[in-house]
């Protein structure tokens, strides 16, 4: 069904992620550990095309990107994770033609119904997160289903019952928990750390997290270095007949 | 955005359909029963052969055709569906007016205009399926929806002429219509291009990180060495030197169009043929590479996370 659950009620259960976008570090644990977890459950296994050739082919439901953020001595590098948001109001789900496309009322997760996907793309067309990706051997739409499969698996340990990139991530950069709560602990990590939306202009209502970057500690000092280094970045003048040859070539290749 | 030529052929050649059908059910609505029962059928089997095409050609990019049938159900939410339901629709009053208009049958004007006015709520849904979607700048635009009308009359009435031509039944409110849907379709097509070319780029690469607190964001690192779907689909980007060409090729394609259509009302009748002839090539040509580049010219928001600088 692609009319929305009605997911005003207070107390509406909405899993969710919240990304640390200060503690990633770009390892790609959590897309490989997704992409792993899919060979097998729902909506799997995610086609692997030509994995070692010139050109691989294949939906990931979580992918990293890489962003230099400010300029020069201010540049920061931001790793930054990306796989479905579950939104409140997603236009995934209400484009799509046959009902494939639905969000749980239970838990507001968003999911692919893959025996009744036609893979029109329409609800990739309509995410602007590039959420959806198209498996072209199934015919079908894939997105991350936030592990529905290992959450509520009662043949999984209690401590692995929850999405395998969040699992996976070795620097605690990924939670996961229920964002409709404002007493859960991944609601007061999202309050303490000033946790926002992507994009929240398309009034999909972003029901995942992102928690921006900590300010650098080393910005006053960024120009300036300890004196034991000082040294040794400068070539002296006086000296040896090598030491000047150093010099000006190092001047020379400078330019 | 990539543009799918099964989808372009569809909302092209069944456009057409649309118009041609609608125009002979407004034209059934005045006059009544069709003059000649082989114009009749020739009008009839060239709309409803290229509304069928049309809807044919666009199952053939799905992942799985046989299931297409699940697409009518739901029509609540989602434009695609009421498309489906629309263009299915359709074909009842269609139908019925095609007997009663070439047999005489009763009730020529009602079902006629049924006719008309499904064939624009079809063609309504189909524009909007694009102009629903916020991602899309360049679709999500008010324009969208009177181009794709205007492009479905302009081709659907230079059918009409050229038919009635071809049989001796052309007449000057064909030409009226044929030539005012051009007219309409061009100065939409160009407003549109006007606007979509000055329009403010809201959408930055800093904004739809989050992270142009920090400063100017690039991205250092693609996720994957190789493209993926998101890329293939929504990464296309076409040159502006090359859409610039194409724009040029669908205003002269049009304009060609045109004076072919005006120069029906003073050519002999075989040249006056011809000339219609002609005139159907011209805007079929106009309007696919206006629907090409419809597609070409999009750009989608998540090419900003690929790094794009603005959309």
């Amino acid at each position: 069904m692609t009319t929305l659950p009605d997911t005003s009620k207070p107390g509406q259960k909405k899993l969710g992620l919240v990304i640390d976008l200060d503690t990633c570090v770009g390892c790609q644990a959590c897309a490989v550990a997704c992409k792993e977890w899919n060979t097998q459950g729902y909506s799997a296994p995610l086609i692997d095309d030509d994995p070692y050739g010139a050109e691989p082919m294949g939906p990931w439901l979580n992918r990293v990107h890489t962003y230099e953020a400010g300029e020069g001595a201010e540049a920061q590098t931001v790793h930054f994770p990306r796989s479905c948001l579950h939104c409140e109001e997603p236009a995934c789900v209400t484009v799509c033609p046959t009902g494939a496309s639905y969000k749980r009322a239970e838990d507001g997760i968003v999911l692919v119904n893959p025996d009744t996907c036609i893979g029109c793309k329409l609800c990739s067309w309509a995410c602007p997160y590039g959420a959806r990706e198209y498996d072209h051997n199934d015919g079908v739409m894939k997105k991350c289903t936030l592990c529905i499969d290992r959450i509520y698996n009662e043949n999984l340990e209690p401590e692995d019952r929850m999405p395998a990139c969040v699992r996976a991530c070795p620097t605690g950069a990924r939670h996961f928990g229920d964002l409709g709560d404002d007493t859960s602990d991944i609601s007061k990590l999202v309050k303490e750390r000033g946790g926002y939306d992507l994009l929240p202009e398309m009034n999909y209502k972003p029901v995942n997290k992102y928690l921006p970057p900590r300010p650098r500690r080393d910005r006053a000092t960024a120009d300036t270095q300890p004196d034991a280094l000082q040294s040794m970045t400068t070539i002296s003048g006086n000296g040896t007949l090598a030491d000047r040859f150093f010099r000006w070539a190092d001047e020379k290749l400078s330019d | 955005m990539h543009p799918a030529y099964s989808v372009i052929l569809f909302t092209t050649a069944s456009g057409a359909g649309y118009g041609l059908l609608a125009l002979i059910g407004l034209a059934g609505a005045a006059h009544g029963a069709a003059s000649s029962q082989a114009f009749a059928v020739t009008c009839l089997v060239t709309s409803l052969s290229l509304i069928s095409i049309g809807l044919l050609s666009s199952t053939f990019h799905l992942g799985h055709p046989e299931r297409a049938w699940r697409a009518f159900s739901q029509w609540r939410s989602s434009w695609l569906s009421r498309e489906g339901v629309a263009a299915v629709a359709t074909f009842v009053p269609a139908l019925l007016f095609a007997y009663a208009w070439t047999f005489s049958g009763l009730a020529i004007a009602l079902f006629g205009i049924l006719s008309a006015v499904m064939c624009a709520v079809t063609v309504y849904c189909t524009g909007m399926i694009y102009a629903s979607l916020p991602t899309i700048r360049q679709w999500c635009h008010p324009l969208v929806v009177p181009v794709y009308l205007a492009f479905s009359l302009a081709t659907g009435a230079l059918l009409l002429l050229a038919i009635a031509q071809v049989f001796g039944r052309d007449q000057t409110v064909q030409v009226v219509f044929a030539a005012g849907g051009l007219t309409t379709a061009l100065a939409l097509k160009l407003a549109y291009w006007k606007s979509i070319d000055g329009a403010k780029r809201t959408h930055t690469i800093e904004n739809d990180t989050g992270l142009g607190f920090i400063g100017a964001v690039l991205q250092l690192e693609s996720p994957h060495t190789s493209q993926n779907y998101l890329m293939k689909e929504m990464g296309y980007r076409v040159g502006r030197k090359h859409a610039a060409k194409l724009r040029r090729m669908v205003v002269l394609s049009l304009g060609g169009s045109l004076i072919f259509c005006l120069l029906t009302l003073t050519l002999p009748p075989a040249l006056a043929t011809a000339a219609a002839i002609l005139a159907v090539i011209w805007a079929a040509i106009g309007a696919v590479t206006e629907r090409w580049l419809f597609f070409a010219e999009a750009e989608h928001v998540v090419n900003l996370f690929y790094g794009r600088p603005a959309a």
